[in-house]
């Protein structure tokens, strides 16, 4: 098999909390923790978590606009985490990204068309002609008519603005798109639009995407790979259908059990979870999800599970539903107890 | 700027109207003093302190100066004084503050600099620098515009802090834009509308600090008109020919009034929450 498209090893961001004008050692704030995946070319991995678990730092740490802590993202073998700015720019082209609010990410003072052709001018001269030329082309593949290039955002609706969003992002040709809650701020009718135009991209162009979204719906409609994140840390990494048919560890579970079915019969599968996120401050010790999870044992709360590889292809971080973690270590496990 | 829009600009702008009504009409004024006014040099020592007459509209003054177009010529000195001192201290404060607020490794440096020079007195930096140098425009331009560079500094540096954080200039950087095309085309726009605000206010400081600078007679030479030292040199002579100091002053309150009355303008104007905008 051929070398995946990205691989990001134990990739880690800490920030830290200044507290004053002088001290600069503050408390950590532990956002993405020791996070390893890889995708392959025409793929779509999907990050799910709830709000402030880690998946927009994540999407930042992988375009380089936050500098990671620890780790290394590897583009086609290449580590670009350690690269300078200058060689940073050759990679852009590779990588590009579509963001969550398709009103804050476009700058209200410029046209459709200066929005659209500005990362190919970053790298090539075009002359007006030619920008105008990119800029219909772009429109058509995004699907929409070419006289918009001259509008400005404003006289644009949501949909079209993450078209918008979109084309930028494929002025590069990109192997790799990044969508960080892409479909979040749309209307439902509009969301399913966008999601087509992501696939039908995804099959004309063979793009690989890491889609990011806390929308399940969603997941399981575009993803082939979910990767489910907790408090910064990834806890299972499965296909798609094996992750919804059955989910492994009590997170996923959880998850899966409080997306909304349009189905007021359908009993539920698990309890929703009590408590809040703890604070990544001070994540507890052990298994982070240990407070909240209905099956925590004491092992659980005293030692971190790692993500294991399982026979059917998926990975899973915990102690009691992986059982390939739990046998070579029982006898240590009833010491401790 | 068409002929046409003025009236809608004085119905939905009236402060801009007015206060830009004015200004062109003091710059207009001053340019064209040599067409209409006379000569503002000439002495008469038979015409001393005169009331007015149809030669002289506002009188004459101790030196049998015609104060009519030594008013007229005054607005020159105030003008030119206030718009050069304005536009080196927002061009100065401008790159002060995109370095300060882009650069965050210079940020601190900077700023404490900036909080330095705000600390300087104006009138007390002129008089020294004028001390050192001589009187003169060019030395006046500087001594007003050193101190007015850090608000402007400070308030371009908070704007584009606020905007290098705004979605679209990361998308940009994602786009593998270069520094100068992030700084020109995403973040320096956004920037002009309260430069321009605070310019306004600026030029209005500057103006009356060079009347009082003239007035102390560390401003331009006592030969040349300006509003300053006519004040000053007639104060002695109120009684006598009260014109020769109401000229100069009212003219002075006129065009800061005018400035002000812009700049306030120009803040309701570029201000998103109002509800005039469009």
């Amino acid at each position: 098999m051929s070398s995946p498209l990205l691989k990001v090893e134990n990739l880690t961001k800490h920030y830290m909390l200044r507290q004053g004008f002088l001290t600069k050692d503050g408390p950590l704030v532990r956002a993405v923790e020791d996070v390893s995946f890889s995708v392959d070319a025409g793929e779509t991995l999907c990050i799910v978590g709830e709000s402030g678990c880690g998946k927009s730092t994540l999407a930042r740490l992988l375009m380089r606009i936050v500098e990671p802590t620890r780790g290394r993202v590897l583009v086609d073998g290449t580590d670009i985490a350690g690269l300078d700015a200058r060689a940073l720019r050759a990679w852009r082209r590779r990588m590009q990204m579509v963001f969550q609010d398709p009103y804050s990410s476009l700058n209200p003072r410029l046209t459709a068309a200066q929005i659209i052709t500005e990362p190919l001018e970053n790298f090539e001269r075009l002359s007006r002609k030619q920008r105008d030329a990119l800029a219909a082309d772009l429109l058509h593949k995004v699907g929409m008519r070419p006289e918009m290039m001259h509008r400005f955002p404003s006289e644009l609706s949501g949909g079209q603005r993450q078209r918008l969003g979109i084309a930028r992002a494929l002025a590069l040709e990109p192997s790799l798109i990044i969508a960080d809650e892409s479909v979040s701020a749309l209307d439902v009718s509009v969301q399913a639009q966008i999601l087509n135009l992501l696939l039908q991209l995804q099959q004309q162009m063979g793009i690989a995407f890491i889609f990011i979204s806390h929308d399940l719906s969603v997941v399981d409609y575009i993803g082939h790979r979910v990767a489910v994140m907790y408090l910064g840390r990834i806890v299972e990494l499965a296909p798609c259908e094996a992750l919804f048919a059955k989910p492994i560890h009590p997170y996923t579970e959880a998850l899966i059990a409080a997306a909304p079915v349009p189905d007021p019969t359908r009993p539920r599968s698990m309890p929703p979870l009590d408590g809040e996120v703890p604070s990544p401050i001070s994540p507890p010790r052990g298994c982070a999800f240990h407070p909240r999870c209905p099956f925590a044992i004491e092992r659980c709360r005293i030692e971190m599970p790692s993500l294991v590889p399982m026979t059917d292809g998926r990975s899973v971080a915990c102690h009691v539903r992986s059982p390939a973690q739990d046998i070579p270590r029982k006898g240590l496990l009833n010491e401790i107890r | 700027m068409r002929i046409s829009s003025l009236p809608r600009l004085a119905v939905r702008h009236p402060l801009v109207f007015t206060g830009g009504g004015l200004l062109t009409l003091v710059i207009v004024a001053a340019l064209s003093a040599p067409v209409y006014a006379g000569d503002p040099m000439i002495m008469d020592p038979f015409k001393l302190l005169q009331s007015p007459s149809t030669q002289a509209w506002f009188g004459t003054d101790s030196l049998g100066r015609n104060v009519f177009a030594r008013t007229m010529y005054g607005a020159r000195i105030s003008l030119v004084v206030g718009l050069l001192s304005t536009m080196v201290a927002a061009l100065a404060g401008l790159m002060i503050g995109v370095t300060a607020g882009y650069i965050r490794s210079f940020d601190n440096f900077i700023m404490r600099v900036m909080d330095g020079l705000m600390s300087i007195p104006t009138i007390l930096l002129a008089i020294a620098l004028v001390a050192l140098t001589g009187p003169g425009i060019g030395i006046l331009i500087v001594a007003i515009a050193i101190p007015s560079t850090p608000s402007t500094a400070r308030l371009i540096r908070s704007v584009v802090l606020s905007v290098r954080e705004r979605p679209y200039v990361e998308a940009a950087l994602c786009g593998g834009a270069r520094l100068p095309r992030i700084l020109w085309r995403h973040i320096l726009p956004s920037s002009i509308p309260p430069l321009m605000v605070q310019s306004a206010n600026v030029c209005a400081g500057a103006i009356l600090t060079e009347a009082a600078l003239s007035f102390l007679g560390a401003g331009v030479p006592p030969s040349i008109p300006s509003w300053g030292n006519m004040i000053a040199s007639s104060r002695l002579y109120l009684s006598i020919a009260p014109l020769n100091l109401f000229a100069p002053g009212i003219c002075l309150a006129i065009t800061v009034l005018a400035v002000n009355l812009l700049g306030d303008g120009l803040r309701d104007m570029f201000d998103p929450r109002s509800k005039q905008r469009r």
